[in-house]
């Protein structure tokens, strides 16, 4: 007790910050009560709805499926399907954004190359990556190839198009002011013209991520031996309603991670310069 | 020799599906080393034209432009240029990255440049915001920067867009008063464009005044010979603004009320 007593009276400061710290975390976290009340709601309505007003096992409430979903934790179904799904995603992900970079920086900065390639990029970019399936197992077969190309397909576009509109959003003065310091042709590309579209390459690989899941569940429902649509399409064939609820529900959960850490780039990566200012 | 020349210049405009516009016409200029030329005009005569056409970021379609006796050909690290706004600076470097920007470009080592960035920081009066991006910075703190940055490339002469137009009028003036002693220090030439007889009278060692557009073209040169020493409340700084006033009233009134001359037809 009087070791106690001393500690206090040695730093009586230091409690004092301390004091001061933790009443500002928790005011930081009662500002965001809004979204934890959001996020449980969501599965409190779940709850009451399959429980009391469509009472159905085709229904199932969110603890059945939270058991489930551990359940296919613990045998490793889970994780195998995700981690298929996500390699093909990522891979097909990367090319497609590093091609549709580089595509959109040359259709941005020159207009001979925009006048040729906007029919290509008009026109194909309405074709959607899920109509591509067909043709994509017809050229490739069933393989890890035929996902890959359809993420990429549908990932390309979206990021020329958000490429080549932040080049396009340039201010003139930019380019104007680094050719006056003496920047060439190529130093003006890679120290001006790129910096200054990156936040625009961020949110297009954001909403072409948002695509590429929508895509690749669509991709394994038709053609694939392993993956998160392959899940879902198994266990729709053996009337496997909570894994099926289980499939939603890690799609919600991995899309929402992915989405919140492109925000987090975007912002770390950005957040001292507005792209146009 | 001249370190500047226009010579007959003249600039049309063809828009698509719209009659052309000349801009400039007959533009006969000469400024001389280590001069600080104030091009004086009012809005739309022409004055940007004419410094776009000396950055080379425009061609003439008439007549020739030659610094140091030689032809322009595009921009070019020894023709600096101020922006009148600040969408000109590289929002994702720091104020001593945008500094040493062209020292980089020309792949002066880092340790020199940094070095160089920061004594031109320090002579705009800059020191300690080196690590801030200019969004962080006061709309007369970014128009330091573009100083700087030019000023650290050493070029042989500064081209300056109305660079303090868009500040409030406080910092404007001070901005103009250091803007001389800047200009002294570095020892260098300047192109300054203004639509305020004030700053050109506060600024320049010689006073060139514009016609009203379209087809604008030199109307007259003043030389000004108040000292280092200028305040605009002496009597002969009164005196070169009577001067100046006198002579860019007309042009003034003829764009105001919005009525220029026709444009001539061009073949």
């Amino acid at each position: 007790m009087s070791t106690g007593a001393r500690i206090e009276a040695s730093a009586p400061a230091s409690a004092e910050t301390q004091r001061r710290h933790s009443t500002r975390d928790v005011s930081a976290l009662l500002a965001y009560w809004p979204y934890v009340v959001g996020f449980v709601g969501m599965f409190v309505v779940w709850h009451i709805v399959a429980t009391r007003l469509f009472v159905s096992v085709l229904f199932p409430p969110p603890l059945p499926v939270l058991r489930k979903a551990g359940e296919l934790i613990a045998n490793g179904q889970l994780l195998v399907n995700v981690w298929a799904s996500l390699q093909r995603i990522l891979l097909g992900f990367a090319l497609g954004s590093v091609l549709g970079v580089f595509i959109g920086l040359l259709v941005g900065s020159f207009l001979t190359v925009r006048r040729l390639l906007d029919p290509v990029v008009e026109t194909l970019r309405f074709i959607p990556a899920v109509a591509m399936i067909t043709v994509a197992v017809i050229w490739f077969g069933i393989g890890e190839f035929s996902k890959v190309f359809i993420i990429l397909y549908g990932t390309v576009f979206i990021v020329i198009i958000a490429t080549a509109a932040g080049v396009a959003s340039i201010p003139v003065n930019k380019p104007r002011a680094a050719m006056s310091l003496g920047a060439s042709r190529l130093q003006l590309f890679l120290f001006v013209t790129l910096p200054a579209t990156v936040p625009y390459i961020l949110t297009g690989m954001r909403l072409a991520m948002a695509n590429a899941f929508t895509t690749i569940v669509a991709a394994e429902l038709v053609a694939a031996n392993q993956g998160i649509g392959t899940l879902l399409w198994q266990s729709r064939l053996y009337m496997e309603v909570d894994t099926v609820f289980v499939v939603l529900l890690t799609l919600a959960v991995l899309g929402f991670i992915v989405d919140r850490l492109f925000r987090w780039a975007i912002f770390t990566f950005a957040h001292h310069y507005s792209p146009v200012g | 020799m001249a370190l500047v020349s226009f010579r007959r210049v003249e600039k049309v405009y063809r828009p698509h599906r719209a009659a052309p516009y000349i801009a400039v016409h007959e533009f006969e200029l000469e400024t001389q080393p280590g001069e600080f030329f104030c091009l004086l005009g009012p809005s739309g005569c022409g004055k940007t034209t004419v410094l776009n056409m000396l950055a080379g970021f425009e061609e003439p379609t008439g007549g020739a432009i030659a610094i140091e006796g030689s032809p322009i050909r595009g921009p070019g690290r020894d023709r600096a240029v101020v922006f009148q706004g600040d969408d000109s600076l590289f929002a994702w470097l720091t104020a001593l990255e945008n500094v040493e920007f062209g020292l980089r470009m020309r792949g002066v080592p880092r340790r020199e440049r940094r070095e160089r960035a920061r004594h031109y920081l320090d002579l705009v009066g800059l020191s300690g915001q080196d690590d801030k991006h200019p969004p962080q910075l006061s709309g007369g703190m970014k128009q330091r920067i573009q100083i700087a940055r030019v000023l650290a490339n050493e070029p042989l002469m500064l081209l300056m867009d109305e660079p303090f137009a868009a500040l409030d009028a406080q910092t404007r003036l001070l901005m103009q008063e250091q803007m001389r002693m800047i200009a002294n220090a570095a020892k260098t030439s300047v192109f300054f464009i203004t639509h305020d007889i004030d700053e050109a009278i506060m600024l320049g060692n010689r006073i060139g005044v514009m016609k009203a557009g379209p087809a604008s073209t030199l109307k007259g040169r003043i030389d000004v010979t108040l000292g280092e020493e200028r305040h605009r409340t002496d009597s002969a700084f009164m005196d070169v603004y009577r001067e100046v006033y006198e002579m860019i009233r007309e042009e003034v009134l003829k764009s105001a009320k919005g009525m220029p001359r026709r444009p001539e037809r061009v073949q």
